[in-house]
């Protein structure tokens, strides 16, 4: 199936006849953290040296970060790649022609891709999310529309708030941040409740090791983010959003600064959006390195300015939330599914997937993998295809040992299990969980024990000390999964960290202390062996 | 008594803020782009300014991975240690930069060059083992690339 706007990759600036060659170079943290700007910067500088006309349009990422710094060259309409080009490698690009856009010889290039949008990875995928991802320039309002955005908008705005609330619901989307809470619901409640002032919150505290797709799409697409919450706020009533967004991802705090302050100029925020006299404006706020400010209630207090602490809830945030008024929290790739989702109808959402895993999922193939990247696709891929088929098995070339799906909350699963379908019940009926669709992958050197301790050592570290069970459950694990790895009593100690587990996952307040037991028990139930060390030699005295 | 540099500039970033307790961690992020850390006497200023407790204030300062209590080096290595870099092998990056060093993660170098950090996850999982220089991010990190970085901050 196609998707309208996918294949277009031509923009109406670029309709003008012209003869300079337009090349785009991600400026993605993960391609910047491989060279991408040394690459685009002596790009730019060769070009002026031999004073050819040529533009260099910074882009986010196409989502295959193995082949970044990927460098693109338009030739008739048609993007063709060439990648990995790490800054060594510029030279060899340059000999080939790269400025002058010498098809041939490019094409004989060691490196060359051929035509960007055919690479199997690329041409597998369903992106309605990341549909113009690596494709548009970020800051761009007229690329935005110009490859099908605001068109979600516009049919909001020509519904009833009831109408948006329902089409959503229509949709199917579940809570893309881990929880798979249904998003129309969550809507619902803060639409149906009374309020003067109701807030629509991003969580953008994409905290999970192995997950970047929040990242990806608020460098490379923010104006989707923004054209989601503003629908979200229409949809309930709020006129002010907040985006809690993490420090460690400065680069996507300066893209959604920069695409608010594009967005608020022409219009699309402020107190007459999209001049419909409707009102609201977004605010971008930086968390302060607290994983657990991920958790909904905590992110609410670490946003008043507050120590992140869990709430207990009730209430929901729907009902007193931000500041104790009506809130929508939900997490980036929620926000950013609503604008197809209205734009393209609920049905044409919920016709991808399976079960109640309805629409498509950015997944986030981590690790050690070959090709890893993102990869957006319906529900239902099993496990299997892909981390061997996609993600062509790991980047060491040993053989996989275990895969980690979900986050650091995420179940351990071994090469048994890999005809698990991408799908949250199919997930939960195996003890795992998809989370936010992180897949990290880890070869035969992976010691279990080891991953185990460090399930129990981050929750320790991360804990928020509000109860028990996660504040004092956590040190306990980890010290007695030590003693288990000293070879120390371990039948009575294996037997102390599953109890130890039953607590946790049924006594803590959230899902930091409650999902801790998830990679903790999957490690124990399919990688006995790990655990099972010689008991310790007794030293002689000296 | 004149005040310190550490409540002058406490004072005035809250200011800018328009003195709002909501924005304690903003405020926060910003005295520390001025100072390097957060000074124990910039605590009562902004509990002044906010009209919030000093425990409040401490609170979030110490709750805070981000908020440093002493100055740091002249440079900053964060190095990722989350889930998707251990399995690209980042714990022996990390042991080797700590052995260079001279310090465990959380120290500085002797010297006062190099200040080494743990950050649990930079969103380059795909391309590990990653680390963050004075806020430029680098991946793929390897042995020599990693000496690489440390003979640029000169240690």
């Amino acid at each position: 199936m196609t998707i309208p706007f996918l294949s277009r990759s031509r923009t109406p600036a670029e309709d003008q006849p012209r003869r300079t060659v337009r090349l785009f170079i991600s400026k993605d943290a993960a391609a910047v953290a491989v060279g991408a700007e040394t690459v685009a910067a002596a790009i730019v500088r060769s070009a002026a040296a031999t004073a050819l006309p040529v533009e260099v349009v910074r882009t986010g990422s196409r989502g295959m970060l193995w082949l970044e710094p990927l460098v693109e060259v338009e030739i008739d309409g048609v993007r063709y790649g060439f990648g990995p080009i790490e800054p060594e490698a510029l030279a060899g690009l340059l000999d080939a022609g790269i400025l002058q856009a010498d098809l041939k010889r490019l094409l004989a290039h060691p490196a060359s891709l051929g035509p960007v949008d055919k690479i199997e990875y690329l041409a597998a995928q369903t992106r309605l999310t990341f549909a113009r991802c690596g494709i548009t320039d970020p800051l761009s309002l007229d690329n935005y529309r110009a490859l099908g955005g605001c068109k979600g908008l516009e049919k909001a705005l020509s519904l009833t708030p009831a109408g948006i609330v329902d089409e959503v619901a229509k949709s199917g989307l579940r809570g893309r941040g881990g929880a798979g809470f249904p998003t129309g619901i969550k809507w619902k409640s803060a639409h149906d409740v009374a309020g003067e002032q109701k807030y629509i919150v991003c969580n953008a505290d994409e905290g999970d090791s192995g997950t970047f797709a929040d990242r990806m799409l608020m460098e490379g697409d923010p104006f989707l983010l923004i054209e989601g919450m503003t629908i979200a706020g229409l949809a309930v009533g709020a006129s002010k959003g907040f985006i809690y967004v993490r420090s460690e991802y400065p680069h996507a705090i300066l893209a959604l600064k920069a695409a608010v302050a594009v967005a608020r100029k022409a219009g699309l925020l402020g107190a007459n959006v999209a001049a419909s006299g409707r009102a609201f404006d977004l605010e971008v706020r930086v968390g302060a390195g607290a994983y657990v400010c991920g958790e909904e209630t905590a992110l609410l207090e670490s946003l008043e300015g507050k120590r992140g602490i869990v709430r207990a809830k009730p209430p929901l945030p729907a009902h007193k939330g931000l500041f104790g008024k009506p809130t929508v929290i939900n997490n980036v790739l929620s926000f950013a599914a609503a604008p197809f989702i209205l734009g393209e109808g609920a049905k044409a959402y919920a016709d991808y997937g399976l079960g109640r895993s309805r629409g498509t999922m950015p997944i986030q193939l981590a690790g050690n993998i070959k090709r890893g990247g993102l990869f957006e696709t319906a529900f239902g891929m099993t496990l299997g295809e892909l981390v061997d088929d996609i993600g062509g098995d790991t980047a060491s070339g040993r053989p996989v040992k275990a895969v980690q799906v979900g986050g650091p909350l995420g179940a351990y699963f071994p090469r048994a299990l890999f005809d698990t379908p991408f799908d949250y019940e199919a997930f939960a009926a195996r003890d795992g969980l998809i989370g936010h669709g992180g897949v990290v992958v880890f070869d035969d050197a992976a010691d279990m024990a080891r991953q185990a301790k460090f399930a129990f050592e981050f929750c320790a570290i991360e804990s928020c000390g509000k109860c028990t069970p996660c504040r004092i459950g956590a040190t306990r694990g980890a010290e007695t999964i030590e003693k288990i790895m000293a070879g120390e009593n371990d039948e009575a100690n294996l037997a102390l960290v599953a109890d130890l587990c039953n607590t946790m996952k049924f006594g803590s307040l959230c899902a930091l202390g409650g999902f801790t037991p998830y990679p903790v028990v999957s490690a124990l139930t399919h990688f006995p062996d790990d655990f099972r060390r010689p008991a310790p030699r007794l030293q002689a005295a000296e | 008594m004149a005040p310190s540099e550490a409540e002058t500039t406490a004072r005035a970033v809250a200011r800018q803020h328009g003195n709002r307790p909501d924005a304690l961690i903003e405020i926060l992020h910003g005295v520390q782009a001025v100072l390097g850390w957060v000074p124990e006497s910039a605590v009562p200023a902004l509990a002044d300014a906010l009209n919030l407790s000093r425990a409040e204030v401490h609170g979030v300062v110490t709750f805070s991975h981000d908020f440093r209590r002493q100055p740091a080096g002249r440079h900053v290595l964060k190095m990722c240690r989350a889930e998707a870099c251990q399995a690209m092998g980042c714990e022996a990056l990390v042991e080797r930069a700590e052995s260079r060093l001279g310090v465990s993660c959380g120290g500085t170098s002797a010297d006062g060059r190099v200040t080494l950090e743990s950050v649990y996850c930079l969103g380059l999982c795909a391309s590990g083992p990653s680390g963050m220089m004075d806020g430029r991010v680098v991946g793929r990190l390897t042995a020599p690339r990693l000496d690489a970085l440390l003979r640029e901050a000169g240690a």
